[in-house]
Order: C-alpha cells, then structure tokens, then sequence
C-alpha cells in the first residue's frame, strides 16, 4: 500500500474507534499535561524564593569605619568612629581601578524621634543618595525616593517606611504631601516604600530616608557616613570586588599595613552561600520531581499504548493473513501511534499551561513556561507512545498469522 | 479443466502442539496431493486436525515436520513477506469464525485484500461490489460488519477470499451458519469456481455438503483414514 493511502487508513482506523481513540489520547494528555504543571510549578517556586533572596541585596558589600582592631589594642565599636566621608565614596565610584563595582551608596544612619501632629516615634533615619534605591533593593509604593536634585539643593524631604506611615499617621493614609518634624527640622513626605518585611532592629519597613546632605548638615552635624554600600556586577565578583574597594582605599587612607586599617568590609558571604545551597537543592528537587512525573506520564502513555496494541492482536493477524507484508503492518501502527502521540500531545501541552497558568493564579505566586520542559515532556511522551504503539505491532506482525488470529 | 500437476503436496506432515504439560499432536505424518482444478472436501469429528491442516495448507501456519510444497515452491524455504505476498495471490480463504474487520462496511472489508496486492482504488471498489453481487449482498455493501448477520457476515467472507481471484480457495465450514438454501447457493458458486480452474478445498461436517465434492478425505486423530474420489 501507497504512504498516503496508509496514513489515509490509520486516520478512517482511529475516527473508527472513537472511545479506544479518545481514551489513548486522554492518556497522553494527562502524562503530558501533568508533567509540564509540575514542572512549571517547580520552576514558578525556584523563581519565587530566588527573588526572595535577590530582593535582600546578594551583591552587597557594606564598608564601615573602624578596623579589626582599634588603637592600643581596643577594639571599639563596629561604626562609632569617624573615618569615612563623602569623598571616600565619590572616588569608589569614580576610580578607573575599580572595575567589580555597580552602584555605590554612601549613607548616615542615626536613630532619631520623628513627630508629626500629635504622634511620634523613634526610629532609623537614613541619610541616602539616589543609589541607595538601587543597591538595597527599595521599591516605591508611592510617591518617589529620595532624588540627586533633593542631595543637591538640600531639599527638606523624607520617604517613609511602611511601618512609620502606620506608626504616624494610621492605616492606609497617603502621607505624600504631609510634614514630620525631625530634630526641629520640618521635612516634607515625598514618598513612601513598599512592604520589604523583617523584625526589630532589622525591620526594614521602620525606617526614614533623607538626602544624605539633608542628614549631614541639618540632621545631625556630622560630616562622616556610618556606611558606605556597594555593589558588585555579579555575585561572582564579590571576592574581586571586596580585594578592589580594600586595597584602593588603603591607598587612599596611606595606610600600608592592612592589619591597621581604619575600614572594615563586610560582604554577604553567607547570603551567597545560602542562595548557592538553595539553588542547588532547588535544581535536585525540580529534576527530581520532572523525572518522576515524566516516569509516571511516561508509564501512562506505554500501558494505555501496550493495551490497545495487544488488544488489536487478532486484526494485526487477520490484516497478515489476508497479505500484508510486515512493514505495512508495522508502519500503519507507526502511523497510528505518530498521529495519536501529537493530537495528545498538542491537547497535553495546553492543558499543562493552562493548568500552570490556573495554579498560578489561584495561589498568586508566579506563572513560569519554559520551552525547554514544553520540550522534554512533550519529546519523551510522544517517543514513548510512538514506541510503545509501535514495538507490540511489530511483535504481533512477527507471529504465524494463525497465532496471532487464535490470540485472546 | 483437469490437470495433473500437483498444486499442493505435503509429505510426512505433523504439528505438534507443546505446552508445558500437555503434548498434543493434531497432524500425525499427513501425505497426499491435491491437483489443480480438484473439488476436494475433508471431513473429519472435531479435534481430529483438519482445521490445523487448512491453516498449514493455506500458510498460516507451519508444520512441526514434514514438508509442503505449494505450487511448485517449498513452503518453509519462504520468507515471512513471501508468504504473506502468496496468501494475497494464490490462496483465498475462508475462516471458519468469518474474522471481519469490526466496524468497517462488507465493501471495504472485500476491497483489504486487493489493497495490499496495491490494485487500485476504483478498480478495487468495482470488484469488490460485484463479489458481493454473487455472494448476494448488493444491498448490503455499506453496513458494517456488525450490522449484518452471520450469514451475510459468512457471504462477505466468501466475497472476500474471491477478491483476489485467487488459485486455491480454502474454506473452513463454509456453509456452518447458512440457511440450507443459502448453503445450496454457496455450492453451487464453488462448483462454477471448480468449473473455471480453480482448485477448491473445503472442510465440512455435512454429508450433503461434502457430496458436492468430486474427492473427499476423512481425517482421524490427525491421520488420513480414507482419500476417494467420488466423481
């Protein structure tokens, strides 16, 4: 028989057949489907928590004033001297040496009474540059942050931390607009952060953001920073990065022994370790679970193929007795698998995405497809059915047509 | 019509069925020869082997030992697409249990083999209907196997072992679930097949069936007990 007359037949034996048809397509779909959702949902978890950890700054390098240990063997206060200026962090950020660094956030912090009205509360406030948004990962809620201008003109104007706006002026008030007063000085709200999360001291959320120069000269007196933060390019370069920053500003402090440096830096080591382990189990636990449902689609597919093969045992002996060769017997079930395994797997692939896609939306977490697991799943399903379709064929068009007749 | 030239022969002839336990032999050291253009009917009690000896005759099956040798070529020297190709060509048969294609109409199941033997389609379609016109199906031709009855499904059977207009018909109980008259009809369309060259064999129970025959076997136990030509 001709090829096309061939594939003619296989599509009259399926359309003829319409529960055996369906139900084998349904097997396809559901081990196809089911695998691009869990994988999907894997990676929509891996990019949620990555993001989370991202959003903690994971390039960050922090110097401080003070080294390892202080003058006559004293080792003071990690920040309570007076070693880093201004001028400290515009060479960072200006020097051709220094290659490894992305944004360079010089800040003041001071804990401050802050009031407005009748209310009041003490909390952090930050003297920042514009860069500070950047380095620390702050998102605006409302309003904007703290701008190069405002540094500029000294501009008396503060963005608030969503647990100050509640503290000061209650629930779900815009305080963009409005006036606090800190340390007799007036400030007007300009903006206010989103919700970052974290307790106590750490909490990032209670805090105020001045102009640095706001916070310098008006705040509270001081021409030094309590820090300065910096970024590297990427987390690979933060040993590079830390080596940099440390030799460029020993130079600049003429300080030739490293041991008595009057800087500290810290980076994120820890941070970067986590996210390393987190990743890597994340990239086990994913494969794992790709690997598992592909077994289980896989095994799906195989059974329904292997029993509608089996069953069609008699036909396969019957087409053989009335003269067809080998090769047209295997090639109709190849045929018929071949169509089968693409409308399956077709129906399989969409029903995964919008499986994902529903999952996705009825948790809110995120929605992530990728090519790659359309791919996998999509390659190793249809390979399964189309050799599963067609190796029982072939087994049966191998016996004596008699045999293959008499089988129950 | 007669000719002398033996179109099939087997000599020493045996299958033996081996299970586990069980050690059965269904054909016990068969020899004879059948001529072209012979009416030959085999009779024979059920279990005595005569169905195994039509599979091996019309190569669906392969003896234990012996040899076959048909039209002229052994049959065990051929490879599993040569028999398929001489099954298509030269032998048409007719199974005892029909084996129609389910759910597909009497037209397309007459036309399956012809479609293998790569005949075209509108010839294919035209000799098929007029198969079916002489096993008297004409009005049936577009049902499906399962709406049609035994017999008709018998008489597709018929018009598709005739497709092919093959050599030898092998026809197993032909006439097993057909009204008498019917039966008659049948016979009748055997001896006009018989009359122009084709050699036909056929097993049945039936006295009256098997006196159409010009030479009937009775087979025993797998053993050839008596081979008379009645006309």
């Amino acid at each position: 028989m001709k090829f096309q007359e061939l594939f003619i037949e296989s599509l009259g034996t399926l359309t003829l057949n319409k529960t055996r048809t369906g139900l084998a397509i349904l097997g396809i779909v559901i081990g196809i489907g089911s695998v691009i959702a869990l994988i999907s949902l894997g990676q929509a978890t891996q990019q949620s928590i990555q993001n989370q950890i991202q959003s903690l700054g994971s390039n960050l390098l922090t110097v401080q004033p003070g080294g390892s240990v202080g003058q006559g063997g004293v080792r003071t206060a990690m920040g309570s001297r007076t070693t880093l200026t201004l001028a400290d962090a515009a060479a960072i950020s200006e020097s051709p040496e220094i290659t490894t660094i992305e944004y360079v956030s010089p800040e003041l912090q001071n804990r401050s009474q802050v009031i407005t009205g009748s209310s009041n509360t003490n909390t952090q406030i930050i003297g920042v540059t514009s860069n500070y948004q950047y380095v620390h990962n702050v998102n605006i809620a409302s309003g904007n942050f703290i701008s190069d201008s405002d540094n500029d003109s000294l501009n008396k104007v503060a963005v608030l931390g969503p647990q100050v706006v509640t503290d000061l002026f209650g629930e779900d008030v815009d305080p963009v607009g409005k006036t606090i007063r800190i340390n007799s000085q007036t400030l007007t709200v300009i903006g206010v952060t989103e919700a970052k999360g974290g307790t106590g001291f750490n909490n990032q959320d209670d805090v105020v953001y001045v102009p640095l120069s706001v916070a310098q000269k008006q705040l509270f007196g001081s021409n030094y920073l309590s820090s300065i933060a910096l970024t590297a390019v990427d987390a690979n370069s933060m040993v590079a990065a830390q080596d940099e920053v440390g030799f460029f500003l020993l130079a600049r402090h003429n300080i030739s022994d490293p041991t008595s440096a009057d800087f500290s830096i810290m980076s994120q080591q820890d941070i970067i370790k986590t996210i390393t382990s987190t990743t890597g189990t994340f990239t086990t636990l994913l494969s794992g679970v790709a690997a598992i449902s592909l077994i289980v689609g896989g095994i799906g597919i195989m059974n329904i193929m292997l029993v509608t093969v089996t069953e069609r045992t008699r036909e396969i002996g019957l087409r053989k007795a009335l003269g067809a060769k080998k090769k047209t017997i295997t090639t109709q079930f190849l045929l018929e698998s071949i169509i089968l395994t693409f409308t399956g797997g077709v129906i399989g692939v969409l029903v995964g995405i919008i499986t994902s896609f529903v999952i996705s939306k009825v948790t809110s977490s995120l929605f992530v497809i990728s090519p790659a697991s359309i791919m996998l799943a999509f390659m190793v399903s249809a390979g399964i059915g189309i050799l599963f379709g067609w190796y029982p064929a072939k087994k049966a068009s191998e016996l004596q047509p008699i045999v293959a007749l008499r089988y129950e | 019509m007669k000719s002398d030239t033996p179109i099939i022969k087997t000599t020493h002839l045996s299958k033996v069925y081996i299970t586990d336990i069980i050690k059965t032999v269904a054909l016990d050291d068969v020899s004879f020869e059948v001529n072209k253009g012979e009416f030959l009917a085999i009779m024979g009690p059920s279990g005595s082997g005569k169905s195994t000896l039509m599979h091996i005759l019309g190569a669906l099956d392969k003896p234990s030992s012996g040899e076959y040798v048909l039209d002229g070529k052994n049959v065990e020297k051929l490879s599993d697409d040569e028999l398929s190709e001489i099954r298509n060509q030269k032998i048409g048969f007719i199974f005892q249990a029909y084996n129609l294609l389910p759910r597909t109409t009497a037209l397309k199941n007459v036309m399956l083999p012809m479609a293998y033997a790569g005949v075209d389609i509108p010839t294919r379609e035209q000799k098929a209907k007029e198969y079916l016109e002489i096993v008297g199906l004409k009005d049936r031709m577009y049902h499906t196997t399962n709406q049609l009855s035994g017999g008709q499904q018998q008489r597709v059977a018929i018009a598709r072992a005739l497709s092919m207009n093959p050599a030898i018909l092998l026809a197993d109980e032909p006439t097993g679930n057909i009204a008498t008259n019917q039966a008659e009809e049948i016979m009748d369309l055997f001896k006009q097949l018989n009359h122009q060259g084709h050699t036909v064999i056929m097993i049945t129970h039936e006295e009256d069936i098997a006196a159409h025959a010009k030479r009937v076997i009775h087979i025993r136990d797998g053993k050839i007990v008596s081979d008379t030509k009645t006309k």
